[in-house]
């Protein structure tokens, strides 16, 4: 008999702003314990906080981008509860009226063009501020808090439990961690926490309602993700076909055993007393404050793809693999500004291909490629007006990695790579080889179609490549009688 | 409706207050008399009222996202009562 | 020099400017006689003679230098109404409420006992930026909890009046302090009556402001929607004064209203006629004892006097005040009290093993009886299935609360009535009942929950040992932001009475 999984995913969104989300502190990582751990953020008696305006604009960014509400009056409460990483005895969340309120995502599950098409409905999604950290290495037996991260501005994403298996679980988180970079409001960087998920994870046989779900805490790879919900799916399934009911728990993955295991903290407090913090006034957000956010806000991955789709006429594929990174697709687009839009497909092979493989090579970010898009767009200029092949392009492109050269012409130039377009150069050449290779010219005239590529490669070889292939080919057709 | 004993383990657990055995009769008495003073609340009729969670109707002023704050930590934990290598120290905390 | 000790404050800020004494002299004065008194009273938990004279000396070098000279780093005039400084040189002291860089701040708690604040409030900011002098710390319920200093870590305050009685609470220090003349002024916080109620109990006037007028950085929460920092002082005049200094907006405090600078003191001689005083019915029920009835009715005689009419208005759900508040108050303490914990300062329980231990053997011993049952008795009204019966309802009730002044302001200026429905009563007497001493708030907490100011002054003297009698204490609540209106009704009657001027036995 079969199972079905359901799975939920709540995201922990760090916030790209300067300071804290109710204090002057800095965020940046890395600093000393507790250096950047004030007077609010240790909660010294007495102290109060003040909502930074830049985390309320991310919100904002974040709900326009997928489509949600966007509560024109939201509420922060308080959540309390006694953890030694909390300094004020309660976190500061949102909880009965969030600032950002349904919407939701695309996404593309599996690869190629074989890809689903999945639409996952968001909750919401409230500010909030994240805890310290407890380091539990050897003080002695104790435990060592740092209240650096304390404070630090989150942006907790919900979604409802629509995804049905670990593949789509990660499919959804990287949509939503391509997206956040891509509004510029999280750097994404998972292995410093700045994207955490957890997932809520139930199994039922189909028909059934909903089973019990048990939390995993923390998962900050994605491909953790994929480890920890698989094993979690089929430990659950196991518990109930053994006979066992699932209790509702919250658990850790541990990456070396590949294993899910229970926390082991009581669950008797969780009784969080949410009540609306008098420190704190409701947040208003008016519709010309969200207008101008709108403005500001760039093209997102969804719209810019279907453009690519319809306007350049490239393949949903190519659109989306195109529009996966902001950065990417920018740099799609300046090479488009110069090569021009009728180049679009070529371009689009080149930033896919060439592009992408040598920066995944020397692990590169688009923004740190040797080649910019103004000296690729020069190689696709002088592809699609014959100056060069394509196998020489990709030469060129080398030496222009290699910074040999300023632009693609120079390197075309010093090297003497420009294609041999004169007829009666060519036409010399054909007769050449026609001579050289009787042997080829017999077969291809018995009926052997490998022997005509066997002689257009000799033509090519003897240009040592700058001959264009095509010319080659009609000539050779025509001189072999056609 | 009275508070159980089992009411005021649960709450002085929330709490964080131990109390002793004889403490938690005598609070649950005290907690008692207070429950039945504020029992009268539960008389009024307040439908659509909407609950004032502040004294004053205004909304949230915002800050500017700018770090004002620099490095205090040798004040502040010069009031802890136990810190080391810049960090707050605490019985293991076991997850 | 004994006149000095009863002079205003705008005769001790002539004094100063004439140079017939200097700041250094004046906080000498003071100081000495805390050590005199405070032994018996127990006002003080904390006094640094070097400290309070090295701001003296400042001061008199500011008043050398000329107004406007006194720097103090990073704590630029803010609502200054004039350039110049007529507090500069005037001693007060601070209710340990607030935080004080450098001395200690107890909050009358254990759990503070060894806690030198690392920061200044706002408000110890801006009267030291004023020039104030602050004598020390003084005593008070502990965390603001309590309506008769009983409930101090540092022991009862005792009344100047009568020693055997209670000076109100929880600014009790402050009150029996100032009656005492043992400061000119103090500062005071109040979150169900905690400066009215001990103003009219030790004879003295003390004004509540509107919700966010001053800042409450800085000021130890007890219950965050409800508190509001104020002075207590010998007059209305004194207050207006004060209150400009302490006012204004602060940036660090989200529920700090942006309001331009006020002077206090502008209407302060505008005639009553034509005064609308309401009178709440509610006000004036069979909970209030006879002695403080009579002299509330002659207070409102010589209104009348002055130009003033009387209305009768309707506060329906004012009998549902204190329920309300001892929902509400407890809630938000329960909350604001948990970074109490003994990790990052403050007491920490010697005995512990696992952290749950610390946590709650830390919070148990450093918590006193009243604090802990605020905060269980908070805990349970939030907690999962009792916060709609309760908390949820209590503010519902709140808003109608707030809806019957803003109809009963619709009729009239201000509210009249008594400040509290007994004079001061001895110590020990009610502090085994606590819905006793809840009640003792009955007058006041409404103004809190409705975000109103509020301001008691001395009218006249009740019951008490036949020899010592008490005072009785007039409340005026004013419409929200109507503080120069309030203090200028409170200053006319104190022009045509002296019941404000009049001293405790042990001052003489």
């Amino acid at each position: 008999m079969s199972w079905e999984v359901v799975i939920g995913l709540e995201t922990h969104a760090q916030l790209r702003t300067q300071a804290k989300i109710f204090s002057g502190s800095s965020i940046a990582f890395g600093a000393e314990p507790n250096a950047q751990a004030n007077a609010v953020d240790i909660a010294l008696p007495g102290v109060l906080p003040v909502l930074n305006r830049e985390a309320v604009v991310c919100a904002i960014k974040l709900g326009l981008a997928v489509g949600a509400q966007i509560a024109p009056r939201s509420i922060f409460a308080r959540k309390n509860y006694f953890y030694p990483d909390l300094p004020k005895g309660y976190q500061i969340s949102q909880f009965e009226i969030p600032v950002v309120m349904g919407g939701g995502l695309a996404i593309k599950v599996g690869a190629g063009n074989t890809a689903a098409d999945k639409y996952v409905r968001l909750t919401r999604a409230h500010l909030e501020e994240d805890a310290g950290k407890s380091l539990h290495e050897d003080f002695h037996g104790r435990t060592g808090i740092d209240l650096n991260r304390a404070g630090t501005p989150l942006l907790e994403i919900v979604t409802e439990p629509d995804m049905c298996s670990s593949t789509e679980a990660v499919a959804y988180a990287r949509t939503l961690h391509a997206l956040v970079q891509w509004i510029g409001i999280c750097d994404g960087n998972m292995q410093e926490g700045s994207f955490r998920c957890d997932a809520n994870v139930s199994v039922r046989r189909p028909g059934e309602p909903l089973g019990t779900r048990r939390e995993i805490k923390n998962l900050n790879s994605f491909r953790f993700m994929q480890q920890a919900i698989d094993f979690e799916v089929q430990w659950q399934i196991n518990e109930i076909e053994e006979g066992r009911a699932i209790r509702q728990a919250t658990v850790l993955f541990d990456p070396e055993t590949g294993e899910t295991r229970s926390m082991r903290s009581k669950e008797d407090a969780h009784d969080y007393r949410y009540f609306p913090d008098p420190d704190l006034l409701p947040l208003e957000i008016t519709p010309d404050w969200i207008a101008q956010i709108q403005s500001e806000l760039p093209e997102l991955p969804q719209a810019m793809k279907q453009r690519f789709e319809t306007e350049l006429g490239l393949s949903p594929y190519d659109a989306a693999t195109l529009t996966a990174s902001r950065e990417m697709a920018a740099y799609f687009e300046a090479v488009l500004d110069v090569a021009g839009k009728e180049n679009a497909k070529p371009a689009a092979n080149w930033v896919m291909g060439e592009l992408a493989a040598r920066l995944n090579k020397e692990d590169k970010e688009v923004p740190a490629a040797p080649v910019s898009a103004i000296q690729l767009a020069g190689i696709i200029r002088r592809v699609a007006d014959n100056t060069i092949s394509n196998k020489i392009a990709r030469d060129v492109f080398e030496a222009l990695w290699n910074g040999e050269a300023a632009d693609a012409d120079a390197v075309i130039e010093a090297r003497g790579w420009k294609q041999i377009t004169d007829t009666g150069a060519i036409d010399a050449l054909v007769d050449e080889v026609l001579a050289a290779n009787q042997k080829s010219v017999d077969e291809y005239r018995a009926g052997k179609e490998k022997a005509f590529n066997a002689l257009v490669g000799q033509a090519m070889k003897a240009t040592r490549g700058k001959a264009n292939p095509q010319q080659v080919t009609e000539l050779l057709k025509k001189k072999l009688g056609g | 409706m009275p508070l159980t004993p089992e009411d005021v383990t649960r709450i002085a657990l929330l709490s964080r207050i131990e109390l002793s055995a004889e403490e938690r009769e005598k609070t649950r008495d005290q907690l008692n008399g207070i429950l039945g003073f504020i029992e009268q609340l539960q008389a009024v009729d307040t439908t659509g009222i909407e609950p004032m969670a502040h004294a004053v109707d205004v909304v949230q002023r915002l800050r500017p996202d700018v770090v004002t704050e620099t490095d205090r930590r040798a004040d502040f934990q010069a009031l802890a009562p136990e810190t080391e290598a810049g960090l707050y120290l605490v019985p293991r905390v076991v997850e | 020099m004994s006149d000095l000790i009863n002079s205003s404050l705008r005769e001790l800020s002539a004094a100063l400017a004439a140079k017939k004494i200097s700041a250094v002299e004046l906080a000498t004065l003071f100081l000495d006689r805390v050590e005199t008194l405070n032994p018996t009273l127990n006002a003080f938990i904390t006094t640094d003679r070097e400290k309070t004279l090295a701001q003296a000396r400042a001061a008199d070098e500011t008043r050398k230098l000329g107004a406007g000279s006194l720097c103090v780093p990073g704590t630029p005039l803010r609502g200054q109404a004039t350039a110049s400084l007529p507090l500069c040189g005037i001693p007060l002291a601070h209710k340990d409420i607030f935080c004080t860089q450098g001395w200690r701040t107890s909050c009358g708690s254990k759990m503070l006992e060894n806690f030198v604040a690392p920061y200044d409030a706002n408000v110890v900011e801006k009267l030291a930026a004023a020039g104030m002098v602050s004598l020390g710390k003084l005593n008070m319920d502990e965390f603001a909890m309590g309506s008769s200093n009983e409930a101090s870590f540092f022991g009862p305050v005792k009344n100047p009046w009568d020693t055997d009685r209670v000076p109100g609470g929880s600014s009790g220090g402050s009150a029996a302090a100032v009656a005492a003349r043992l400061t000119p002024a103090a500062t005071g916080t109040d979150t169900g009556g905690s400066i009215r109620q001990p103003a009219a109990m030790c004879g003295l006037t003390g004004i509540k402001p509107t919700y966010g007028v001053v800042s409450r950085y800085g000021m130890i929460a007890f219950a965050s929607s409800l508190d509001q920092g104020g002075p207590l002082a010998k007059s209305a005049e004194d207050c207006a004064l004060l209150l400009g200094a302490m006012a204004g907006f602060d940036a660090r405090d989200s529920t700090s209203l942006e309001r331009p600078a006020e002077d206090y003191s502008r209407d302060l001689s505008r005639p009553l006629d034509g005064l609308k005083i309401g009178l709440p019915k509610e006000f004036f029920g069979p909970g209030m004892d006879d002695d403080v009835r009579v002299a509330v009715e002659a207070a409102l005689t010589e209104y009348r006097k002055l130009g003033a009419t009387t209305v009768d208005v309707c506060l329906p759900n004012s009998g549902l005040s204190v329920p309300a508040y001892y929902v509400i108050a407890p809630a938000e303490a329960s909350s604001n009290l948990s970074r109490f914990d003994g990790v990052r300062y403050g007491y920490r329980a010697p005995d512990y093993d696992t952290l749950e231990e610390m946590y709650s053997r830390s919070r148990a011993q450093g918590f006193g009886s009243e604090v802990k049952r605020r905060i269980l008795m908070g805990t349970y009204v939030l907690s999962h299935g009792y916060y709609d019966a309760y908390y949820l309802q209590a503010q519902k009730i709140r808003r109608l609360i707030a809806a019957d002044f803003s109809a009963a302001f619709e009729q009239c200026d201000v509210i009249m009535g008594p400040t509290t429905p007994s004079v001061a009563f001895p110590i020990g007497s009610k502090s085994t009942d606590p819905v006793q001493m809840y009640l003792s708030d009955i007058y006041t907490v409404s103004a809190n929950l409705a975000g109103l100011p509020g301001i008691s002054v001395p009218c006249g003297f009740g019951a008490g040992q036949p020899d010592k009698p008490m005072p009785v204490g007039l409340q005026i609540i004013g419409k929200w932001f109507d503080e120069a209106r309030m203090l200028n009704v409170a200053h006319q009657y104190q022009q045509v009475t002296d019941w404000h001027t009049r001293m405790p036995e042990v001052t003489k």
